[in-house]
């Protein structure tokens, strides 16, 4: 990759929301950088995990708020880039894709209309030209027939389908980076890898960068690249998907151990003892 | 965190607000002071709720204050405009208003007390029944709501009236049968939305009775938007009362009913305003408290938005 | 056997939009076993649990529990016999009672006496202290208001408990804790346990043997160690497998539909 400058730079990132007894911070400084890669971010919930990931994108819904010493996209400030500028960066710049897709279509479009206009809104297409992409784009994430799935409605299509239309819709504008927040987190284990088998070529076939934010360590483990693992609203450690197993942080081996697994006989499963020190480190 | 004092109010806050309650009963505080702390924030629920109170002390207080017997008339002191020996006049017999519209208060807060006691209650019934058993039962009794809400209220609480012979109580039942039609619809979309919930599906494998799974579950959770809903309704209750009034089908004379006392007053209402406007004034007045407060009782009762 | 299933078949709707949830399904448990039933969403799993639970009563086909046939409407002494945790601790707690109106509603419907000594013992079974006792739901933590789930489920001392997916809303920490709790609490009361789940490796540490459902028919039986060994029959069970030992790009490229 010629362009060794970071996709997202980000550096003690926090996220408050007023309470009655003061602020509550669900993000406490989160800081890393992102590259054309794929990076997982796992907790459990409460972590603040799907707050950073939303956070990027200034989503977090109100009174909540952002602040960070450096929030960068490309070198451009995030936090500084006005409301408009933000729509752009949305959609066509950074995707986003949430965990349950009925939520996120309209239900009174066809999807293929849906994918139609989100490639219009940010190309100027013409709607010959915009309905001929978004057919491709239902055949890119493995649509047997977009012809037919282009006049369903989303109550048509099952949830994997669902899934996957989300995440037509998401990448048509080509955007450099992906968020995907639980992206299959209801779906079966077969649904689940094949549209992670989805996600993973287009990363590699567009050079784009992906944050996969989950709570299933071993998913994380086995799709991305590198992992950062979140309690209490900080990164308690990160290290290379491949190396998770040698995890250091007390947190991230209890996290592992309490994981039932099938090759193991049956028998209690370690619990994890929270220290009161992870808040802090 | 905030600093502990050793106050004694303090002490019962942190009773009441435990996350470890040792009883039934603290539990049950600690949730009615939550509601109450939720309540107070909202300042113009807490002013219909003053409003509200100030109806039920003055007209339980009516005797002490009322400077005149509501009925005592005067006829050589006909239509005296508000001074300081009558603050809001005379009407067309010499009475004073004032003492006639705090003894009004009393007609008042029984038709309200009579239609909230009868009419949210029969719809609960119907509405939790047609929801919790479905099928044959939910279409007749539906129906019957449906038939009920297509008459218009005031035309049906007219026949009513007709049928029953004009007085206040007619009156009260007349409102009272046109208007549960509504609270029925609102309880069974209630327990429409929690009908298949696990909780409910739990309490069926307890072997609890359909009568205790609608009388203990569903219930409970339809009272909240009754409630509010009712209280919203009491503006309505009383202007319906007094249209009735103003018709001369509900409170006969002299009873200090105020739709009464506005009819009363309709033919000096140019020159002699303040007989009918005092009247008008007051329903104005409560029925402004009864909205404050529903508003307010949503926030702690039915919090759909969050 | 504690639950013997002959040709359970389930159907809901009518007409053409009959959907055939369960197809003819044959299983049985022993006393004292834990037993998976595994599949993915619309596999009837959780519909053959709510018809052995008596929540469905739709269905034909023959359900014994206990060594007694049972209809689809329940006698009131099936209840004490085998009692049901939901999935969702956040949907199966009622919002506006405390932990002891809860668990003292079992003990009034079947007249039980001395309910202040059966809530305290059951509520210590579970883990949770009298401390939890007034509480509201809203004032426990997921893992905490499973354990009320649970303890309600215990408070009629069952010889059977039916698990539809009891910990898959939960945390991976609090799944163990759970985990935990059910073992020990098979361990002690000689429960029956079965486990309605998607997860095989929730299996493996839970049950002795397992059936595989799929589209509504029951595709195998097998042990949970010829589950540990990877030893399954049939082609859809060694998917499922496969599916569940993390992404791998070409193992996701061979999986196909089975009908």
């Amino acid at each position: 990759m010629a362009d060794n400058s970071p996709l997202l730079d980000v550096s003690n990132l926090r996220v408050a929301f007023p309470t009655r007894t003061g602020m509550a911070e669900a993000v406490r400084g989160v800081s890393f950088t992102l590259g054309r890669e794929k990076l997982g971010i796992v907790g459990e919930s409460g972590s603040g995990k799907s707050m950073t990931g939303r956070s990027i994108l200034r989503l977090v819904p109100p009174p909540g708020r952002v602040s960070a010493d450096r929030l960068a996209f490309r070198g451009e400030d995030l936090l500084a880039a006005s409301a408009r500028r933000m729509r752009d960066i949305r959609g066509r710049r950074i995707a986003i894709v949430m965990q349950d897709p009925k939520y996120s279509l309209n239900p009174v479009m066809t999807v293929g209309h849906q994918i139609a206009e989100a490639y219009r809104v940010h190309s100027k297409a013409g709607a010959a030209e915009a309905k001929r992409r978004a057919l491709e784009m239902l055949a890119a994430v493995r649509i047997r027939d977009p012809e037919r799935v282009y006049d369903r409605y989303p109550h048509e299509v099952s949830g994997g389908m669902g899934q996957r239309i989300m995440i037509a819709m998401m990448l048509i504008p080509d955007p450099d980076l992906l968020i995907a927040d639980e992206p299959t987190s209801a779906l079966d284990v077969t649904v689940q890898m094949q549209v992670l088998a989805i996600l993973d070529d287009l990363c590699s076939q567009r050079g784009m960068g992906m944050i996969f934010v989950s709570h299933d360590l071993n998913l994380v483990a086995s799709f991305c690249d590198r992992i950062l693992i979140m309690y209490a609203g900080r990164v308690v450690e990160s290290c290379r998907a491949s190396e998770l197993h040698a995890a250091q942080h007390p947190y991230t081996r209890g996290l592992l151990a309490s994981l039932p697994r099938i090759d193991e006989p049956p028998g209690d499963l370690p619990v994890l003892s929270r220290d009161p020190a992870w808040l802090e480190g | 965190m905030t600093a502990r004092t050793d106050t004694p109010s303090a002490g019962w806050r942190d009773w009441l607000t435990t996350d470890t309650p040792h009883s039934r009963a603290q539990a049950r505080l600690g949730r009615a002071w939550a509601g109450w702390a939720a309540f107070r924030r909202n300042r113009l629920a807490v002013a219909g709720l003053l409003i509200v109170l100030a109806l039920v002390v003055v007209a339980a207080l009516a005797p002490v204050l009322a400077p005149y017997h509501p009925y005592a008339q005067d006829l050589n002191g006909r239509l005296l405009p508000p001074s300081a020996a009558h603050w809001l006049g005379t009407d067309a017999f010499g009475r004073d208003i004032l003492s006639r519209l705090i003894h009004g208060a009393r007609l008042t807060l029984m038709i309200v007390a009579l239609v909230a006691a009868t009419a949210p209650l029969a719809g609960l019934v119907i509405g939790t029944a047609a929801g919790y058993f479905g099928g044959w039962v939910d279409t007749v009794l539906m129906r019957i709501t449906d038939i009920a809400l297509a008459f218009p209220k005031l035309i049906l609480a007219l026949a009513f009236v007709a049928a029953l012979g004009p007085g206040i109580e007619n009156a009260v039942i007349a409102i009272a049968i046109t208007s549960w039609p509504p609270y029925a619809r609102i309880a069974r979309a209630e327990t429409l939305t929690v009908r298949r919930a696990d909780f409910i599906s739990a309490a069926r494998l307890q072997g609890a009775s359909s009568l205790r799974i609608i009388l203990g579950h569903i219930m409970p959770l339809c009272v909240a938007s009754l409630i509010v809903r009712t209280t919203l309704d009491m503006a309505g209750v009383i202007l319906t009362a007094a249209g009735l009034g103003f018709l001369g089908l509900g409170a006969q004379p002299p009873l200090p009913e105020w739709g009464a006392m506005i009819a009363s007053g309709r033919q000096y209402v140019l020159e002699q305003w303040w007989v009918a406007a005092m009247p008008g004034f007051a329903i104005f007045i409560v029925s402004l408290g009864f909205n404050l407060l529903g508003d307010g009782l949503r926030d702690v009762l039915d919090p759909k938005g969050d | 056997m504690m639950i013997d299933i002959r040709d359970l078949r389930v159907r809901f709707g009518q007409g053409v939009d009959t959907v055939t949830a369960v197809d003819g399904v044959t299983l049985s448990v022993r006393e004292g076993e834990s037993f998976g039933l595994v599949g993915e969403s619309g596999s009837g799993k959780s519909t053959v649990l709510r018809a052995v639970s008596g929540l469905n009563d739709e269905w034909t086909g023959r359900i014994a529990v206990a060594g007694t046939e049972q209809g689809p409407v329940r006698q009131k002494g099936f209840y004490k016999l085998c009692q049901m945790v939901f999935q969702d601790p956040y949907g199966s707690l009622h919002p506006r009672h405390t932990v002891d109106r809860i668990l003292a509603e079992p003990i009034a419907i079947h007249g039980l006496g001395d309910a202040d000594a059966r809530i305290d013992r059951v509520l210590r079974d579970v883990g949770l202290g009298p401390s939890f006792r007034f509480r509201y739901p809203h004032q426990l933590s997921g893992g905490q208001r499973q354990r009320v789930a649970i303890a309600r489920a215990l408070v009629l001392e069952p010889r059977v408990l039916l698990l539809d997916e009891p910990t898959s809303a939960l945390d991976v920490s609090v799944q163990a804790e759970i985990l935990n709790l059910l073992r020990r609490l098979r361990m002690e009361h000689g429960l029956t346990l079965v486990l309605v789940t998607h997860n095989l490796a929730v299996v493996a540490n839970l049950c002795d043997r397992l059936a595989v459902m799929n589209r509504g028919r029951l595709v195998e039986e097998m042990s949970v160690e010829d589950l540990r060994r990877g030893a399954a029959r049939e082609p859809y069970t060694l998917q499922l497998l496969r599916a569940s030992q993390g992404y791998d790009r070409a193992t996701a490229e061979s999986f196909r539909d089975y009908a």
